[in-house]
């Protein structure tokens, strides 16, 4: 008998933007998936909202990065959730099974779905700046006279400090593959570690110089700032493989080897 | 032991977890044009040996080809392999449609593909907008085979494929897994419930406790088993028909209106010709492959407590 052949020599490999869009279909094609970009963009309305006619009817003077950094403060919440939900809904869901039966090279995919995860942080940022010159407008009119203070540097500081919040996420999930795990993690890294860092530094002074290397929230004051303090930057690197790198190769080397049920 | 090359060829697959073996040393081909069944009771390994097939779960040992590649190495596997393994395992929250929607778009096809694939497995267009988690089992299926023949593959592995589809239903996939095997396609499917098999299948492949036990088309199997051959006989003069066989040294036990004999149905013809008694109702017992399979895989139960 002879040997039977598959003759693959006519098929291309799936191309990678073929697997991008069709990441980014799967982000909102379900009502978890809607509802949560749905919840980030009406939070970030809601949040201008109340910042335009609270400050307005007090007199409070605000700027155009004033309400900016509003709906950038807002947005860190819910990001990283998008970045978790990407990954750990084909484990709860089951459908890694499908998704790495038509695409086995699974780091595509990985790639693919923190490629979705960048360009959906790309629409917040972007649809937060355009609410937020709305916001500064109807704050204008209330008030008579608008400050137009945000510059570039705000612009990128917000863009990079929001990518780095999605893939904080992105990369919890890839190692806890659990939603639940993977946020509450997430959380306890961002709000409740920062606290712990300072109070342990405050007790013990060896402690004091080596958290800025370990706090990554703390350290991405040198975005918002553009600190010329080559330190500062050192301390944002090391932090950034602590709490991104790390959990990230982790997870990565736990996905390609995962047997996927 | 090397066997004649096919489509989908297992080579000495081993699959352990901790110290226990799923999967132990099997080796088994699949030939285009024909449907292979792969049966065996729960637990015996057939789901693993597939997920293996598809890259989802590593072997331990040993490889499976399919029509001379590692899945890993296709390109755009889903063209080539239409694959079913667990039609649960999809979003719940997405409709029918827009699951095979995401199928057709990451192969890169029209999608018209969709709307012949829903027609090809009867889900309708009301059914299709339906999310997943509200489908019985027996539309999670067909949204599954529909799913797996999306990308017009030419080799097929489906997973008790006909789990919770009603008899209407398997006649159907019946009809669809001969035509396509017909049409020069590879059909490997399991299941464990031999009547499910036996009459889609030209070869068979049993499988128990990780070890193949049995393979070949259901005639050779039978042949196999030859000497568990057995046959129901009612005669006019049941007692006298049990005194001539039982002479022959034939075991004879009672079965409702007739008796159950251990022997091929020819040579009680004979012996009720010899004795002059009349008989009203002749034919070999039904399941003989189905004693045949209960037996093998209860052996290797055997086998594997006692080792
Ligand atoms: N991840 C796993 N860890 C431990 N045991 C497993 C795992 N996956 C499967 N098994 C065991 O391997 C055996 C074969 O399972 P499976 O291939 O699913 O059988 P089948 O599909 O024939 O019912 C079963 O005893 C099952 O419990
Ligand atoms: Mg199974």
């Amino acid at each position: 008998m002879t040997a039977a052949t598959l003759d693959v020599s006519g098929t291309t490999a799936t191309p990678f933007q073929r697997l991008v869009r069709v990441e980014l279909r799967k982000s909102y094609d379900t009502r978890a998936g809607f509802w949560l970009l749905a919840t980030i963009g009406l939070l970030v309305l809601a949040a201008e909202v109340i910042a335009v006619s609270v400050t307005a009817a007090q007199d409070e003077p605000m700027s155009f990065g004033d309400f900016v950094g509003t709906a950038a403060f807002l947005t860190s919440f819910l990001l990283p959730v998008l970045g978790i939900m990407l990954v750990t809904t084909e484990w709860s869901q089951r459908s890694a099974m499908v998704t790495f039966s038509l695409e086995p090279r699974r780091p595509l995919v990985i790639a693919a779905k923190a490629l979705v995860g960048v360009l959906l942080t790309l629409a917040t940022v972007v649809f937060s700046i355009v609410v937020g010159f709305v916001a500064n407008l109807a704050y204008g009119l209330f008030q008579g006279d608008t400050d137009w203070t945000f510059g570039w540097p705000d612009f990128f500081a917000f863009l990079i400090t929001q990518v780095l919040a999605m893939l904080g996420g992105f990369a919890l999930a890839a190692l806890l593959l659990n939603t639940a795990a993977a946020i509450v993690v997430f959380f306890v890294y961002k709000w409740v570690l920062p606290g712990l860092l300072a109070l342990g530094g405050a007790l013990m002074g060896w402690f004091e110089t080596l958290r800025p290397w370990i706090d990554f929230q703390s350290s991405q004051a040198a975005i918002w700032d553009w600190s010329t303090s080559g330190e500062e930057w050192a301390q944002l690197v090391v932090s950034a493989i602590v709490w991104l790198v790390v959990p990230l190769t982790i997870g990565i080397w736990r996905v390609l080897r995962a047997e996927v049920k | 032991m090397r066997q004649g090359e096919g489509m989908i060829t297992v080579e000495r697959l081993t699959r352990k977890y901790g110290s226990f073996t799923a999967v132990d040393d099997i080796s088994f081909v699949c030939q285009p044009g024909r449907v292979t069944g792969f049966l065996g009771p729960n637990g015996a390994g057939k789901t693993t040996t597939m997920r293996v097939m598809v890259g989802l779960t590593p072997p331990t040992s040993g490889q499976v080809t399919i029509g001379g590649h590692h899945y890993h190495d296709i390109p755009n596997p889903g063209r080539h392999v239409g694959v079913l393994l667990d039609a649960s395992a999809q979003h719940a929250g997405r409709t029918g449609r827009e699951i095979l929607e995401l199928g057709a778009r990451t192969m890169g096809l029209p999608a018209s593909r969709v709307d012949e694939m829903l027609e090809l497995v009867s889900l309708t267009p009301t059914e299709a907008k339906r999310r997943l988690r509200n489908y019985s089992l027996g539309m999670k299926q067909r949204l599954g085979i529909a799913h797996a023949l999306l990308g017009d593959p030419s080799v097929l592995i489906l997973d008790e494929p006909a789990n919770g589809l009603d008899p209407a239903g398997i006649r159907w996939m019946r009809g669809l897994l001969k035509g396509y095997a017909e049409r020069g396609g590879t059909v490997l499917l399991s299941s464990h419930l031999l009547h499910e098999v036996e009459q889609i299948a030209d070869e068979m492949i049993l499988i128990g406790h990780g070890r193949i036990v049995a393979q070949g088309d259901k005639k050779s199997l039978l042949a196999g088993a030859a000497s568990g051959a057995a046959s129901f006989v009612t005669a006019l003069d049941n007692e006298a028909l049990t005194k001539a066989l039982e002479a022959k040294g034939i075991g004879v036990s009672a079965a409702g209106e007739g008796l159950r004999v251990e022997t091929e149905t020819v040579e009680i013809g004979r012996t009720a010709l010899e004795s002059g008694i009349v008989l009203t109702d002749l034919r070999a017992a039904d399941g003989g492959l189905e004693d045949l399979f209960l037996e093998l895989t209860s052996q290797t139960q055997r086998e594997a407590v006692a080792s």
